[in-house]
């Protein structure tokens, strides 16, 4: 079974994390990415740019219009994910603990299920 | 081609039995096979089948695995390596003949070791029994090869680490590490059953896989009820396989199946198995699931189906093997025979159970629901259950369930 595991980060958390914190949130992320792929889990995970680089394309009357700026108005963004084949929910609930992020105050990582997908390259 | 492929795959666990056999060492011989598997639908393409394909496929295989401890050793630089090397032959006498089919019994229980976690069992034994390719495994379950390697490497290292040996288990623990080689051949089919997209091309398909290995296994051991139930379970189901979705791939339930395209030979063959199983006590849940397909696949539609019996069925089976999903399946026979009061009231009693954050409780509820007459209620359990799904053919389903009740 296939989940996505969501990273909701709030940059001006992760700002303020000092420079051993950010460290050890790097190391912790390797390590988990490490741990996953040895066991098979891990599909792919891919980290997002700020929000501050975002932009929101809105066609109306075929007309596209661009605006600046995240979709949502809100102190947590997408700040990256994993989506990994797993075994059970369970399991998946297991990995998101050992994720870094959950374990910073004011952070933790959403585990949703995949319903469709294409398009991996297989 | 394909009937070169046929035969390696055949072929493949017997000689990688005869290997593990000779050499120990399971990893190693797996890859090796791996190996002249591979260089074998190469060159057998081109130059013909061989006259003594599992001879040819056992010496090449036999030199990768020396290759490889050789290329080991100079890594190494370890001496005594390279003394144990003078053990290894190439030149493989012929192996017994008696030995094929319990050289393949051996392999599933060694890859259904109890120190493999499920998902690796699974992906171990449709490569190194079911011959499939890692990439045809990876494509099997959507995912990359990069997931699946690993995860067939990680299954050999455990099995490594346990100090599991290539034999059948001891005579005590024989009937429980057999429950868990039917479980992961179970776990294959319905990966495969409830598979809806892919590329048929490149994605083999899992329910005739497990198919094979169900038969394959059966014929090793002709008189377990177990593994014949389990054949039977799944002959009996695949039987529908044409009749489950309709033209734009939406689920087709059971009750509005044609089942003019049921598959009948299959219907019989399966039919057949589990009878004869089930005069063979002791009775067990995949003789019992089995019995009850078959009461499903006799019957011309629903209403002449013998519901009093499925429903006597599912009590055994909620007897011996107790299982929150067998008295949901129970309810539904007993609201077709007592009515679907009956039958919601024995839903209610899994309200606090495992199935409460699913949507096949609250699916079932729906159409328990529809039946009394409650069209309000059920449409809302419809939603209910489409919100829960991860399947997004099912949540068509149940959506369209709960459009149709809205006017």
């Amino acid at each position: 079974m296939k989940f996505l595991l969501l990273l909701h980060n709030n940059p001006a958390v992760l700002e303020a994390l000092g420079q051993e914190e950010q460290q050890k949130l790097m190391d912790g992320h390797a390590a988990f990415i490490e741990a996953t792929q040895k066991s098979g889990e891990l599909v792919v995970t891919q980290a997002l740019g700020d929000p501050s680089q975002s932009a929101v394309v809105r066609v109306r009357n075929g007309v596209p219009v661009i605006t600046d700026g995240p979709y949502l108005e809100a102190k947590e963004f997408l700040g990256g994910y994993y989506l990994l084949d797993v075994v059970d929910r369970d399991r998946a609930l297991e990995l998101a603990g050992q994720i870094p992020d959950a374990s910073i105050d004011q952070l933790g990582v959403e585990v949703r299920p995949i319903m469709f997908e294409a398009g991996l390259d297989m | 081609m394909v009937r070169v492929e046929e035969l390696l795959r055949g072929l493949g666990p017997q000689v990688l039995g005869g290997l593990a056999r000779r050499y120990g060492q399971f990893d190693a011989c797996e890859d090796a096979v791996q190996q002249a598997l591979l260089a074998a639908s190469e060159q057998w393409a081109v130059d013909g089948v061989p006259d003594n394909p599992r001879g040819w496929l056992a010496t090449v295989a036999s030199r990768r695995l020396v290759d490889e401890v050789r290329s080991e050793a100079a890594r190494r630089r370890r001496e005594e390596t390279a003394a144990a090397l003078a053990g290894f032959s190439t030149n493989v006498p012929a192996p017994e003949q008696v030995s094929g089919v319990d050289d393949s019994l051996a392999l599933l229980f060694l890859c259904c070791h109890p120190a493999v976690t499920p998902a690796s069992q699974v992906a171990l034994v449709l490569r190194a029994v079911g011959g499939l390719t890692t990439a045809q495994i990876a494509a099997a379950f959507l995912v990359p090869q990069a997931t699946m390697g690993p995860r067939i490497s990680r299954a050999k290292q455990q099995i490594r680490a346990a100090g599991a040996r290539f034999e059948l288990p001891p005579a005590p623990e024989r009937s429980e590490r057999l429950a868990v080689v039917l479980h992961v051949l179970y776990l294959i089919f319905n990966e495969g059953y409830t598979a809806t997209s892919g590329d048929e091309l490149v994605r083999p398909d899992l329910a005739v896989e497990a198919i094979r290995l169900a038969r394959m296994l059966h014929g090793s051991v002709p008189d377990d009820g177990e593994v014949a139930g389990l054949l039977a379970l799944m002959l009996l189901t695949d039987a529908r396989r044409n009749a489950r979705t309709g033209p734009g791939g939406q689920l087709v339930p059971l009750a509005e199946q044609d089942r003019s395209t049921w598959d009948t030979d299959l219907i019989a063959e399966g039919t057949a198995l589990v009878s004869a199983a089930l005069t063979r006590p002791p009775l067990g849940p995949y003789q019992l699931q089995a019995a009850i397909a078959a009461v499903h696949d006799e019957a011309a539609d629903t209403d002449r189906t013998d519901w009093p019996q499925i429903a006597k069925l599912y009590a055994v089976l909620d007897h011996i093997a107790p299982n929150p999903v067998v008295t949901l399946n129970r309810a539904v026979a007993v609201a077709m025979t007592e009515g679907a009061a009956a039958g919601l009231r024995m839903l209610d009693e899994l309200d606090d159970g495992p199935l409460s954050r699913q949507h096949r409780l609250p699916a079932v509820r729906a159409h328990l629901l529809e039946r009394a007459g409650d069209a309000a209620a059920a449409r809302e359990q419809y939603l209910l259950a489409a919100r829960r799904t991860a399947s997004s053919p099912e949540r068509r389903h149940l959506l369209a369930r709960a459009a149709a009740l809205a006017s």
